[in-house]
């Protein structure tokens, strides 16, 4: 058994190496291309999209949704894991936390950068009116944010007094970071028994706030006339695409991080099996509710749903619609069915595809609809009869995910990623089991 | 059995009347107690006053009851732009069949609202229902619904539903999140991408209109970038009793204007009565299914004096506000 100095060595936090500064540069790049175009969209208004009065949403609202729907997996992972007892979860809730935390706090930045009047943005709040679905986005984001940065939060205390004896010596400006974060954390019986009890609290609530998170999102379009998207389906249909999107992100996200500080004792293959399983389920679910979605419209459809239903399965919008139904739900699901498919490497290109299909997913979502009004498109430019972002947009939406990126790798650089203190006990746990079963 | 009934019967009028009782003795208790409170010297003088109330009768009221109102003379207090003209309901009526695309509604409503954009605020759609069916030319306006989507999906109150119908927009307001065009099922909203580029429309202002502010009532002008714009029915012009651009322009008399209340319509050349006229040519409003209740009726192209393809040599697909050359 490894012993506990052994331990705070393997897990603490560890300074970037040469590859993550090259990461952390291109990032930081980016993100100023990103400011750089948003200025220019301040300046001249939002003629700097290819967006129209037509296709009035684009890929700042897809984005949007995708951020929305990633922000899931904390709450998804901690809250069905936690209550449903599997042990597997403790390397990896950290993570899910983490992109939890990235994911929302970007989901409310991007929507404000769709916004033609970003400097009214607070107006939501001053004048706001609570029969707008966009007013219960305003409510639910903020209140979901602070949910998961306690739910990072209060698991964290004794790690960072760990490392606030860790770096005393050898880091004396680090150490007082981590010892005023830390609480004045001594791990006495009734620090924690506040802690236990506040995590368990926060653990409860973070599941609802995370289905009304995902439904107000998949409201948001439910509540309009608009072919595509008025449908009851949709608040069940967002929450395990949501789970899709989540689970995929956090094994992507696990298997660099976990090449990258040298965790493989503490990721093991035995947790990508697991996460297989996990994202296996989510694909499933998914899967269901995508039948619900365009098969039975598809079957007893109206015109206008006929119309709409045949750009996406046979027209404009085709290749990107199987793309994300086959590609991103069926292979999936397929290859996760063998103990093969569930194996680190494979699991992580798995991911990288469920995540790229959950991206275009939301873009498919949001886009197809608004070309298919009940009126006809006549008497504007030709060009608004269909819509691919700008230059300006790709730009922007870019910078956005790497600014999720960048919060991701800072946040990883400086916690330790795979709880300190609840391996040791875990581990404790474990030796005296042997102990007592020899 | 019917014993028992006519008891309880009674036995329930019996309580009903005392419980009545006491709330009448309660509700006289409490009157009394009101007015000691309010304690105001009750001079019941005999003096009393002839007054004509609303309906025209003489009738005879205690001077003392009588208290003076100061009449209200500021215009601008008793008038709400958010309310709106009191006790009308605009209404408009286009009959399908007079229609043959001649865009004068058009034109005339760009120029008179300054519009600069791509989207007209009124179009004329190029309709038809199936191959069997013959074609025609729908101009489509907002439809003020009583029941309008925009409103109900907008976060900050920014567009807005009078009582006298009409559904406006304040531009000071709107955030630009386009929640209403995704939410309006007719499509007529249109959104500033740009610094609306108005040129004259500040001189014009302070000739036309030198006693107004901007408002969502003056031609929704100026129109500012990052905001949603759409048909306002006009409010400028029908507060000088004046008809909506759109009506006076159209040569066919396509479009009639007036007020539900007064169960009149007008497209300047004849009035009709409303009611009269949608039970004579079968009006119907458009999507009524969605239930959005809109404000303009269409009355069918039956009849139609020209020929659908007269209007054809107007139609342009890709434009309906010609560009600068």
């Amino acid at each position: 058994m490894k012993s506990r100095e052994q331990f705070i060595q393997d897990l603490a936090p560890k300074k970037f190496t040469k590859v993550e500064k090259i990461w952390l540069g291109l990032l930081i790049v980016m993100i100023l291309a990103g400011v750089v175009a948003y200025a220019d969209q301040v300046r001249s208004g939002l003629q700097v999209t290819n967006l129209n009065d037509y296709a009035l949403w684009g890929i700042y609202i897809s984005n949007f949704v995708f951020f929305i729907a990633t922000s899931f997996v904390g709450a998804a992972t901690v809250a069905i894991l936690r209550l449903t007892q599997n042990s597997w979860r403790t390397p990896l809730v950290r993570i899910a936390e983490i992109i939890s935390l990235a994911a929302i706090i970007m989901a409310g930045i991007t929507i404000i950068i769709d916004l033609g009047r970003p400097d009214r943005a607070l107006y939501t709040v001053i004048y706001a009116r609570f029969q707008s679905p966009i007013t219960w986005d305003v409510i639910i984001i903020p209140t979901y944010m602070v949910a998961i940065f306690y739910l990072l939060y209060f698991p964290l205390l004794p790690d960072l007094a760990i490392l606030k004896k860790y770096y005393s010596e050898t880091k004396p400006r680090l150490s007082k970071w981590y010892g005023k974060l830390s609480l004045n954390w001594k791990g006495t019986d009734k620090q924690k028994r506040i802690q236990q009890k506040s995590i368990k609290i926060i653990a409860i609530l973070v599941l609802p706030l995370g289905l009304i998170l995902q439904t107000i999102d998949a409201w948001l379009f439910s509540s309009t006339y608009r072919i595509g998207w008025n449908s009851t389906n949709f608040g069940p249909y967002f929450i395990s695409g949501a789970f899709v999107a989540g689970v995929g992100t956090l094994v992507v996200t696990i298997f660099l991080v976990r090449k990258v500080k040298g965790l493989e004792e503490y990721i093991t293959d035995y947790h990508f099996d697991r996460m297989g399983k996990f994202l296996a389920l989510a694909c499933l679910i998914y899967l269901y509710f995508n039948a619900n979605e365009y098969l039975m419209p598809a079957y007893a459809s109206t015109v206008n749903e006929e119309v709409h239903l045949d750009t996406l399965f046979t027209g404009h919008y085709s290749t990107i619609f199987w793309f994300v139904t086959i590609g991103g739900l069926v292979v999936p699901i397929i290859l996760l069915m063998f103990k093969k498919g569930r194996s680190p490497v494979a699991m992580f290109w798995i991911g990288v595809l469920v995540v790229l299909a959950s991206w275009w997913k939301r873009y498919i979502i949001v886009t197809p609809t608004l070309l298919h009004p009940y009126l006809p498109i006549q008497g504007v430019p030709e060009s608004w009869r269909d819509y691919f972002p700008s230059l300006h947009e790709w730009v922007i939406t870019g910078s956005n995910l790497a600014t999720a990126l960048l919060i991701l790798t800072l946040l990883v650089r400086y916690l330790p990623v795979v709880a300190i203190q609840r391996t040791i006990d875990e581990s404790k746990l474990e030796h005296n089991d042997q102990k007592r079963e020899s | 059995m019917e014993e028992s009934n006519k008891s309880a019967r009674r036995k329930f009028l019996d309580k009903g009347l005392k419980l009545g009782f006491a709330a009448a003795l309660g509700g006289i208790g409490i009157t009394k107690v009101a007015q000691k409170l309010s304690a105001k010297p009750n001079h019941s003088s005999h003096d009393k006053m002839e007054l004509m109330d609303t309906e025209g009768n003489i009738i005879e009221v205690d001077s003392t009851e009588v208290m003076e109102i100061t009449p209200k003379t500021d215009p601008d207090e008793k008038y709400n732009m958010r309310e709106g003209i009191p006790n009308r309901k605009f209404v408009m009526v286009v009959d399908l069949a007079k229609c043959k695309n001649a865009l004068a509604c058009q034109s005339a409503c760009n120029k008179h609202h300054y519009i600069t954009g791509d989207n007209a605020w009124i179009k004329v759609y190029n309709m038809q229902e199936s191959a069997d069916t013959a074609p025609y030319w729908m101009p489509v306006t907002c439809q003020h619904c009583d029941e309008p989507a925009c409103v109900t999906v907008c976060p900050v109150d920014a567009t807005f539903k009078r009582r006298d119908g009409l559904v406006l927009i304040d531009n000071e307001r709107c955030i630009g999140c386009r929640f209403c065009m995704a939410a309006c099922p007719y499509s007529i909203r249109v959104f500033n991408w740009n610094e609306p580029d108005q040129g004259e429309i500040y001189v014009n202002m302070e000739a036309e209109m030198s006693h107004h502010k901007p408002s969502p009532e003056h031609a929704g002008a100026p129109s500012k970038m990052g905001t949603v714009d759409k048909c306002d029915f006009c409010p400028h012009a029908v507060q000088n009793n004046e008809l909506p651009h759109c009506v006076t322009a159209c040569p066919n008399g396509v479009f009639y204007f007036g007020d539900k209340y007064e169960d009149t319509v007008t497209n300047g050349q004849e009035s009709l009565r409303l009611s009269k006229l949608l039970e004579d040519k079968a009006g119907y409003r458009y999507m009524e299914a969605l239930g959005t209740q809109p404000s303009v009726y269409y009355l069918p192209p039956t009849d139609r004096l020209v020929d659908f393809k007269d209007g054809l040599e107007n139609y342009n697909e890709y434009e309906s506000v010609p560009n600068p050359e």
